[in-house]
């Protein structure tokens, strides 16, 4: 670990303030559980860390009048998890279970969790996320790489868990800075980029940015599910992953997001398959089908056939979990982990 | 005083042995308190931090270390492999070997002056493809590691005139054409790291010429040889402490050179130093087990009994260019006739060192594959054809043993209820299940071991020995047998155990830890009670003979007026303790005594499902069944098989060592990448310690390794139970298992 300052503002303007110090590359804190191993191996080497913990306005999660959910940068997966405002949101929730990790859940942010550095070990060797303009996967270990959007230099698939299903929900952000008083908004999916040149980041924020809050549309009658297809029970990564969000009304789907994960150097959104799942009716062959359509134009790197496979099964499980039918496989429908509530004292009669 | 005569008490007489006892160093262990070596610090000391090398094959040419020095806080910079300035170039064949330590005030400033390094380094071209044997060959990396045939007597003798060559392989040919099944397979196990939670590492100082470790050790009492012939010291002046360890396998026998490293930096610095290694270091350098791979023909007779094995295994135990032993294909089973060969492949990959069981994991992983395969092919009961093949295994007088564990292992898996032909599962929509065994041996004969007790007149009671509790529970071991043998509770005891300054224990390596404390403890409490005995007798007016010791009380048998309290009786001893010191000698008194012998048989069944869509394997249910002599701590005995399983799914369903096929850098040497199972992986465990009073009256006998063994092979042969598809490569990922359901397929 490289020594460097460390700052914990209590308010957005001070934290944007000190991630825009000129001269001086600084990052963001939430969890650190990205973060601090990073440090560790000096794959990042900041001279200032802002901790964004601390910072009252990015504590909480509430609704706006139109109904959007606000989630804090400084909000903790478990957190969520436990807030009943969170229930319609069915695929992120399923995620943030799949990370079965006591730890994970309660360190770990949102937000910080949208941003994690990939998993690709080039990348976490110090090669850089192109690794030799992606020759050093190509010629590789590629088995854990990208099927999709991988024929550029870019090699590596979003190390996003969360990513897909908030997209399919139709997620945006709040980003401050780096001016002073500067506000963005965006979509989620809009964060992400593949990069195509050593340096460029695998997403759009500008030096001195930071995503403050994480907003959740209204979800009415939608129905959706994710499905990450898990070597292990661990926080490890999925092989694959898939999230879907349908609005299905008299047994037939209207509108269909499908949005895949860790195939792709970004949560990998398949639009036409999602277009042609509209007007169909949720079976196992329909789901089957677009499960085959979302990976249209996959490329196998050395070794990483097996992924496409995987990518189509993911679908086609989210696809029928949302829809409450059986998924299949080993671990049958979703467990349904009892939630903590905070519940009223019982008046005593 | 007569002679006295060490034996076990009989089973329904012992009060502790065999019961389930608590570790005694469980509590401190939970609460964080207890101190493991990389716990030490030390007041001024200086923390090291290496840098290891980023390429799998490289020279050396230079290091410039002016950039390092001057990192506030870097007080010394030490070469470690690369060569000092002026020195011919050094090649280094394994990527992570430590170049150059940096000595500094803090982790930050030790990590900052490592990457202040500057090495310049030739790039030689790697080799890391293990499995590969005609692009060893291609790369002049094999290298012969034994072989030979044995044919059965009956066969006769070639004539005077005849070739023996030609003679063999025309009986080889032979007994393939007559056999009614053949088999050809191919089969194989990564190689693996020992993955220590704790990684190997030190913290020492030197007080004048002594040199006082602190080090992560599973051989205390022989380390400081290590340190001593290192830096030309003798082992009187090493004093090596270790009262917790997080983790060994086999991998800490030595000080290796990164101590030594810490010593030396020690002693130009005049102080005290804290070396361990990164976790990246420890899974790169600190330890591995060889692959293997083999291909095998096989051919049985009508009721599935092999007649023929002919099999040629390879892999790599790294750049000293080993595999998995000749000797240990076939594995347990040895048919009546039978060809092998092995090779090496010299990789750039560390050397590997003993990883529990050393050879017998991966010899059983590429033995018994191939005869459930023969099940498969005669679509016969897999029990049945391990039960008709016990009629040829290596000791034979097991066969019996064998056999009643297997129908006990089957009892308890269900099998009657759940077996099926390979590939005949039902289907639950992608789902198919499958069953699996595997059988194995193990020596387990105790090590040496001195063991100093001393009795105080106010019946204090504390033992002394230089062995080590590698988390296996041997501290309480080591306390049940004094306790047992003195008549007291077992927190009325002291055992002290972790220092090389205490009398002499062998390493736990082998499966040799609790026979020989239990040899040594045993004896050193009969000698005492024989001397406290006597004093009692004359006091009593009784013969000693007639004496027992249970409750805290030393009677006279029959009369239960006639005691006296061991405090009483100890307050006999006069002013000063009573102090024996008692040894077990392996040369001396043999490996089978009254008290401990050797030679254990186990076997392992496993229940699995698997995503035929996925690839995804799942434990629904593994079995243990092992016998284990005389059980000292019934439930750390269990708790060792309870990790032997969890070790083996954890090598047939996770961990591997992957290195870049292009570079030879193991890339996934982080725990964030190194995958490992997690306890939603490991299904229903059932240990079952087999324990016929036959079994029983044969004394202790090491259960750490033979747990470890059969489960890997347990779990191939239950995917392919349920498939009807052998993968043939261990660990068994996602890939790996729709790879072979697709080559299957065609």
């Amino acid at each position: 670990m490289k020594r460097f300052h460390y700052a914990q503002p209590r308010s957005e303007q001070e934290a944007v303030s000190l991630l825009a110090t000129p001269g001086k590359e600084t990052v963001a804190l939430a969890g650190g559980t990205d973060l601090v191993g990073l440090l560790k191996r000096m794959v990042v080497t900041p001279d200032l860390v802002v901790n964004v913990g601390e910072i009252r306005t990015l504590q909480d999660i509430d609704h706006d009048a139109e109904g959007n959910l606000w989630i804090g940068a400084a909000v903790h997966l478990d957190e969520f998890l436990r807030d009943r405002r969170s229930d319609p949101y069915a695929s992120a929730k399923q995620v943030i279970q799949g990370i079965s990790s006591i730890q994970l859940q309660a360190q770990g942010t949102l937000i910080g969790e949208l941003l994690r550095r990939p998993n690709c070990w080039y990348f976490r060797d110090g090669h850089g996320l192109l690794a030799k303009q992606g020759t050093m996967v190509i010629e590789g270990a590629n088995r854990y790489h990208a099927i999709l959007g991988n024929r550029g230099p870019a090699k590596f698939v979003n190390a996003s868990r969360l990513a897909p299903a908030l997209i399919s929900l139709g997620a945006r952000l709040r980003v401050i800075g780096p001016e002073p008083d500067q506000e963005t908004f965006l979509d989620l999916a809009d964060l992400y980029r593949t990069p195509t040149s050593e340096g460029e980041n695998e997403n759009v924020l500008a030096p001195g940015q930071l995503v403050s809050h994480l907003i959740l549309p209204p979800h009415g009658n939608r129905i959706s599910a994710a499905y990450e297809v898990r070597h292990g029970e661990g926080p490890d990564p999925p092989l694959a992953s898939a999230a879907v969000s349908l609005d299905v009304r008299l047994g037939r789907v209207q509108e269909a997001r499908i949005v895949l994960g860790q195939v792709a150097p970004v949560p990998w959104v398949a639009a036409e398959a999602a277009a042609h799942f509209v007007g169909k009716t949720i079976t196992e062959e329909s789901a089957e089908q677009t499960g085959v359509e979302s990976v249209a134009g996959a490329i196998a790197l050395s070794e990483n056939d097996y992924k496409i496979q995987l990518a189509q099964v993911a679908v086609k499980r989210a696809i029928l979990r949302a829809a409450g039918l059986e998924t299949g496989g080993l671990d049958g429908p979703m467990p349904q982990r009892p939630v903590e509530r905070q519940t009223e004292p019982t008046p005593l009669v | 005083m007569a002679e006295v005569q060490y034996s076990w008490p009989e089973n329904h007489k012992t009060r502790l042995l065999g019961k389930r006892v608590n570790r005694l160093d469980g509590m401190v262990k939970s609460a964080g308190t207890a101190k493991y070596t990389y716990d030490i610090n030390l007041p001024n000391q200086l923390i090291v931090h290496a840098l290891g090398c980023p390429h799998a094959h490289c020279r050396v040419l230079s290091v410039d270390t002016s950039a390092a020095e001057k990192v506030p806080g870097v007080v010394l910079v030490k070469h470690i492999k690369a060569p000092k300035a002026g020195e011919d170039p050094v090649e280094i064949e394994a990527d992570g070997t430590l170049l150059v330590a940096v000595a500094a005030e803090s982790e930050a400033a030790a990590a900052e002056g490592v990457a202040k390094l500057k090495v310049e380094y030739e790039l030689l071209e790697p080799f890391t493809a293990d499995d590969d044997l005609e692009a060893a060959e291609a790369k002049d990396r094999t290298r012969p590691r034994g072989g030979g045939i044995s044919l059965d007597e009956a066969l006769g003798e070639p004539g005077d005139d005849e070739d023996i060559e030609e003679w063999e392989e025309k009986q080889i040919e032979k007994l393939f054409a007559d056999a009614d099944y053949v088999v050809e397979g191919d089969y194989g196990i990564d190689a693996i790291t020992h993955c220590c939670l704790e990684p190997h590492g030190t913290t020492l100082h030197w007080e004048g010429d002594r040199l006082k470790a602190h080090l992560s050790t599973q051989n205390v009492s022989g380390t400081d040889d290590g340190f001593a012939g290192a830096l030309n010291l003798t082992a009187d002046d090493v004093d090596v402490h270790c009262d917790y360890i997080g983790g060994g396998f086999g991998s800490k026998f030595q000080p290796n050179y990164w101590g030594i490293a810490a010593a030396e930096i020690a002693k130009a610095t005049g102080r005290p130093v804290k070396f361990m290694l990164n976790r990246e270091q420890e899974l790169k350098v600190a330890g591995n087990r060889p692959s293997g791979f083999v291909h095998v023909k096989l051919g049985a007779d009508e009721s599935g009994v092999v007649q023929i094995w002919d099999s040629h295994h390879w892999g790599t135990s790294g750049f000293n260019g080993s595999t998995v032993s000749v000797n240990s294909v076939p594995y347990v089973f040895v048919p009546k006739n039978y060809r092998r060969k092995a090779t090496g492949i010299a990789t750039n990959n560390e050397p590997s060192v003993a990883w529990r069981a050393p050879n017998h994991p991966q010899a059983c992983a590429l033995t018994q594959t191939a005869y459930d395969d023969l099940a498969a092919k005669m679509q016969a009961d897999s029990l049945d054809i391990f039960l008709r093949n016990l009629e040829n295994i290596d000791s034979p007088e097991k066969a019996p043993l064998y056999a009643e564990q297997l129908r006990i292992a089957a009892d308890l898996i269900n099998w009657q209820r759940h077996w099926h032909p390979h590939g005949k599962s039902p289907r639950k929509g992608s789902v198919v299940e499958g069953l699996g065994i595997a059988i194995h041996t193990w020596g387990g004969a105790a090590n040496d071991s001195d063991c100093r007790l001393r009795i105080h007149p106010d019946g204090g009671v504390e033992s002394y020995c230089g062995t080590q509790d590698l988390g296996t529970g041997t501290r309480t071991v080591c306390a049940m047998v004094l306790a047992e043998t003195l008549g007291l509770p077992v927190e009325a005891v002291k055992v002290n155990i972790g220092s090389s300054t205490f009398p002499f224990s062998g390493a736990s390596g082998g499966s040799t830890t609790v026979g020989a404390v239990s040899e040594s403890h045993r004896r050193a409490a009969q000698d005492a009670l024989a001397q406290i005995f006597e004093l009692v007798a004359k006091k009593l007016e009784v013969p000693a003979d007639q004496l027992e010791a249970a409750g805290g009380k030393i009677s006279v048998v029959g009369y239960s007026d006639k005691e006296l309290t061991w405090k009483q009786a100890c307050s006999l001893i006069g002013i000063k303790p009573l102090e024996v010191n008692s040894s077990y000698k392996r040369q001396q008194q043999g490996r089978t005594t009254n008290l401990s012998s050797s030679n254990v048989g186990g076997c392992q069944m496993a229940h699995v499902a698997v995503d035929t869509d996925t690839g995804l394997v799942k434990i629904k249910r593994m079995v243990a069944v092992q016998n284990v002599g005389l059980i000292i701590n019934r439930k750390t005995a269990e708790s060792q098989v309870y990790g032997a399983l969890i070790m083996s799914i954890a090598g047939a369903l996770f961990e591997h060592r992957i290195n870049d096929p292009k570079t030879g850098v193991f890339v996934n040497s982080q725990m964030d990448s190194y995958r490992l199972p997690r306890l939603g992986d490991i299904g229903e465990l059932i240990v079952h310690l087999h324990e016929p009073e036959s079994e029983r009256a044969r004394g202790v006998i090491g259960l750490g390794e033979p747990p470890v063994i059969s489960g890997c092979a347990a779990i191939s042969n239950a995917v392919c139970n349920a498939t009807g598809v052998r993968v043939p490569t261990l660990p068994f990922t996602p890939k790996r298992v729709l790879d072979a359901m697709r080559t299957a397929k065609g």
